[in-house]
């Protein structure tokens, strides 16, 4: 399309993520997801007249520290507040959200792109319950769970600072990245603990006035995210390339289509009846909280892949790939640890370990300790085995608690390195082959790699390449 | 003594007399169970729960016989407005929407007995039986505590004992009328702009509006919860006190509910009272105020000076802005509340196919009363995006000149005394089509809610008996700071010396 190179996105992403506390945000119940259909609800999360909502402390700190690692500034007095709407799976006729005084305000998350950083400015991250579940039967009939009702939600309100669907995607990846990293969330798309909505508009490149947005719900998959953006970033174009204007509306994304579809013209705040909540006094966080909240942070992986590179000398990529999970991060540090060499852990790592490794939420499932691959890592270094050994002892202990030098022992596999046993099997060789013998010391010395070859079938491979070859050069040059 | 007469008794004389052993807790659970069930007619209680409130006087009994510590409510037969849940037991507030239809019909039932059933009791409920009172059943009030004449019940309005023709007052009309006639020695009511102050004052009881945050609210049907409180009704001061002694404290449930130490209320009342410095807002003395009731209060405040207290009078200047103030706040808070009455998870639903804005249309149509109705409508107005700035907050910014206006006379003053409303009770079906004339009948208790501090009235000289009446009760109403309930009870008490309780006449209804 020609004209797409005209018009420049404009991107801000709004997204909810589940925090991940044992209980819900204003009552006792669990969390648990999967259960059987309203098993985890108590008379505040049912919304039953008379009952109060009183905030998890656990949540709020998540929320904190999620806020703060976000870069955001965390207000001392937030409120809460209700937004009022009819629907069956919001058990009180109001959510419980926070709105003209959220928790916190003004942070910013650097994605890094094809060589340069974009700076999205985050506008607000403010703390919310969600709904329930409503599924809709083949009968006009609907029935709700509310095991998710009054699970506690932050939501996370970027500026409009995106300038393309990666830009976008990569923003999400980080956040999601972060959010993961400090045991937050679990960045689930599919399971809707993690859920973006993109606010979307094109303008004319060098325009400095917003166009008007449409609202993309929904986008249930990472992989649909910049899919979904593109699209509707080409609808917008070709509407107002007819000469037509972009309506306000709340669209949705039909990934088989692979274009964006009219949900409903979008709802503006004035149906909500915002009001601050009666029932839960101003929420006051004062700043030893907050620095107490900070001083626990962990390393993000920003910082990580950063540090990897400046002080370890990883690559950026080795250090990106080795920071993609804090699981796999942890692991990487435990091994270098004990093994004491950057860049040959990075690459053992990299190579072996991640090959067969699964990440699901925050754990990854890794197959072997760090103790396990620190003491390959030095059986390799001290050349008790070789780098080919070393895989083959890789795979032998993966799964297993064996230890490499066990497997080594057990297995008769470390490197023959008795240079006078070398040479008695050199001898006997050269002694069995006249004819190469005569054709190297004619200057054929390419021949040096059979007399190799046949040591290394006498000796399964176990011998140190280094003395073989040193003795066997001796030894022609000099026969006995 | 007979069983009936133990009634007559206030509420710490009985719990003595049964932790002596001079009557047994059944034998006092039955002459208030007769009670009730001899005056239905006054349309105070909704339910009765009579084999519950048996069983847990025979526990009682059972406990003395073990010579086990008894609670400081022991035995005492105690009424609880209707929103204030009791685990299994019906739970109406007086409304139709809280009520299940027998039959697939588009009316809920208009039945008190088919009421919801929380699965879970009250914070004040569960005070109360740790102290052992007995529950004996739930009283009667306006819908969802909306109005100020009990006759916005959607089952059948409370009559007055001092004369079944006229109002209790509202909303806790039942709860005023099952103590004014000694059917229970004590109850509770809520309190939002009056709600237990008014209907007081109307029937010769004391009642306590506690301060904000005092009672916790958890397990209280809400209607405006940032002006609810929970709060007792009984036949002296002394046995308010201990009411609210029993009920007060932090809530861990209710996080509006205040973490400050509750003090002994009842060892308040005989404190001496000389010295107090009594504060007289003229604004409660102009236009509105019946004769009658000016002339009782200026007699009271007479009294109070002869006990040694100081009259200082007083400007309260947002008096006049109590009305508009509190029907922006409390209607913006109750449309947001009754939201929950959807007619899908518990109550009334209306029968019937069609989408859903039709089920809560048709539920919430014939589930509310036209006065909740109304309220919602105001309140869900108020709120509007458009009219928020202009009514809700600017609602809630004259609502911190209230708290200012009493701060400044607390600075002069101990405590303020004033009526607590400005007629006597008035006649059933007199001001029900005027919805204005019966929102100015809280006219004197709605700034000390709005302002959230402590209030109570304790009934003065009676307005003498006329060609039009008998003899009708009168409250004086004695407001203080945040917790500052002992101060009140002080000089309730002190008051009450002078002018002890009344019973009304047997009642001919």
């Amino acid at each position: 399309m020609t004209a797409y190179s005209d018009y420049e996105p404009v991107i801000g992403l709004e997204v909810h993520v589940q925090l991940l506390t044992h209980t819900k945000l204003f009552c006792g119940c669990s969390t648990s997801f999967g259960d059987p259909p309203n098993t985890h609800t108590c008379p505040v999360c049912l919304g039953l007249p008379g009952a109060l909502p009183v905030l998890n402390a656990e949540a709020l700190r998540m929320a904190v520290r999620a806020s703060l690692a976000l870069g955001c500034t965390i207000a001392e007095k937030s409120i809460f507040a209700r937004k009022n709407y009819f629907y069956p799976d919001l058990p009180k006729g109001y959510q419980i959200s926070q709105y003209d005084a959220p928790l916190a305000e003004h942070g910013a998350l650097d994605v890094e792109i094809d060589g340069y950083t974009r700076r999205a400015n985050i506008r607000r991250i403010h703390i919310e319950e969600d709904a329930g579940k409503s599924v809709h039967g083949a009968a006009g009939s609907s029935i709700v769970d509310l095991n998710r009702a009054g699970t506690p939600l932050i939501e996370i309100v970027g500026d409009p600072d995106l300038r393309s669907p990666a830009e976008a995607a990569e923003y999400l990846k980080r956040l999601r990245e972060t959010l993961i990293y400090l045991g937050a969330n679990d960045g689930n798309l599919e399971q809707g603990s993690f859920r973006c909505d993109a606010n979307v508009s094109v303008r004319k490149r060098g325009a400095t006035a917003l166009g008007t947005r449409t609202e993309l719900k929904n986008i249930t998959s990472f992989k649909f995210v910049a899919d979904a953006i593109d699209g509707e970033i080409h609808r917008q174009i070709r509407v107002i390339e007819r000469g037509e204007r972009v309506r306000m509306e709340t669209r949705g994304y039909n990934a088989d289509k692979r274009e964006t579809f009219s949900m409903r013209d979008k709802e503006n705040d004035a149906g909500y009846r915002y009001f601050p909540e009666p029932d839960l006094p101003p929420l006051l966080v004062s700043q030893e909280y907050t620095s107490n909240v900070r001083a626990d942070l962990p390393e993000l992986p920003a910082q990580k892949r950063a540090r990897y590179a400046s002080e370890l000398g990883l690559t950026p990529y080795a250090a990106g790939v080795l920071t993609a999970h804090p699981a796999v991060a942890a692991f990487f540090e435990a091994t270098l640890a004990l093994a004491g060499d950057p860049v040959k852990t990075s690459n053992f790592i990299q190579a072996e370990v991640l090959r067969d490794v699964r990440t699901t939420g925050l754990t990854a499932d890794l197959p072997v300790t760090a103790a396990q691959v620190a003491d390959l890592l030095r059986l390799a270094a001290d050349g008790t085995i070789s780098g080919k050994q070393a895989k083959e002892v890789y795979t032998l202990m993966a799964g297993t608690q064996q230890m490499p030098a066990d497997i080594v022992r057990e297995r008769n596999m470390a490197v023959l390195r008795d240079e006078a046993a070398i040479v008695a099997l050199a001898e006997k060789i050269l002694a069995a082959n006249p004819k190469q013998v005569a054709a190297y010391l004619a200057g054929k010395t390419a021949l040096l790699g059979f007399f190799v070859g046949q040591l290394m079938k006498e000796t399964k491979g176990s011998a140190s390449p280094d003395i073989v070859n040193s003795v066997l050069v001796r030894l022609l040059q000099h026969p006995s | 003594m007979s069983f009936a007469e133990i009634l007559q008794r206030p509420v710490w004389q009985i719990a003595d007399a049964i932790a002596k052993g001079q009557v047994s807790a059944v034998e006092v659970v039955k002459a208030s169970l007769d009670n009730i069930e001899r005056h239905r007619a006054l349309g105070a209680f909704l339910t009765t729960q009579p084999e519950r409130a048996l069983h847990v006087a025979e526990h009682v009994d059972a406990a003395r016989a073990r010579g086990e510590a008894l609670g400081t409510l022991a035995g005492v037969p105690i009424g609880l407005k209707d929103p204030i849940c009791t685990k299994d037991v019906p739970t109406t507030a007086a409304s139709k929407i809280l009520t299940t239809a027998r039959r697939s019909t588009t009316d809920p039932e208009l039945d008190p007995e088919r009421g919801f059933r929380p699965p879970y009791s009250a914070t004040v409920t569960s005070k109360l039986e740790q102290a052992g009172a007995v529950v004996v059943g739930k009283c009667n009030m306006d819908e969802f505590a909306m109005g100020s004449s009990n006759e916005n019940s959607a089952f059948f309005p409370a009559k007055n004992p001092w004369d079944p023709t006229r109002t209790p007052g509202g909303s806790s009309g039942g709860s005023a009328v099952a103590v004014a006639a000694r059917l229970v020695p004590c109850s509770l009511g809520s309190d939002t702009g009056g709600s237990i102050r008014q209907p007081a004052s109307l029937t010769g009881t004391v009642g306590v509006k506690p301060t904000y945050g005092r009672v916790s609210r958890y397990g209280l049907v809400a209607f405006a919860s940032s002006l609810d409180q929970i709060g007792p009704f009984a036949t002296d001061v002394r046995g308010a006190a201990r009411v609210l002694k029993t009920i007060a404290g932090a809530d861990a449930k209710d996080a509006t509910s205040a973490r400050v130490e509750v003090p002994d209320y009842e060892a308040a009342c005989g404190k001496s009272i000389k010295g107090l410095k009594v504060g007289v807002p003229e604004e409660y003395f102009s236009e509105g105020i019946a004769p009658e009731v000016e002339k009782s209060i200026r007699e009271a405040l007479s009294t109070l000076q002869s006990l040694g207290c100081e009259l200082r009078p007083i400007h309260l200047k947002t008096t006049r802005y109590a009305v508009a103030t509190y029907y922006i706040v409390a209607t913006a808070e109750c449309s947001s509340n009754l939201a929950r009455f959807d007619g899908v998870r518990f109550g009334f639903r209306a029968p019937g196919k069609g989408d859903l804005a039709s089920l809560y249309s048709a539920t919430r149509g014939a589930g509310f009363g036209a006065e909740v109705k109304r309220r919602i409508m105001l309140g869900t107005y108020v709120l509007s995006a458009g009219y928020y700035d202009a009514y809700y907050l600017h609602a809630q910014r004259v609502r911190t000149l209230f708290k200012r206006d009493f701060d400044a006379a607390f600075q002069e003053v101990d405590v303020i005394a004033a009526p607590a409303s400005p007629t006597v009770a008035f006649k059933l079906g007199e001001k029900v089509n005027d919805p204005l004339a019966m929102y100015l009948a809280d006219v004197y208790t709605l700034p000390a809610s709005l302002a959230g501090i402590a209030a109570l009235s304790v009934p003065c000289k009676p307005a003498p008996a006329t060609v039009n009446h008998p003899e009708l009760p009168i409250g004086l109403q004695l407001m203080g700071p945040a917790f500052s309930e002992e101060k009140l009870f002080s000089a309730a008490w002190a008051f009450e010396q002078t002018c002890p309780p009344r019973t009304p006449p047997p009642t001919t209804v």
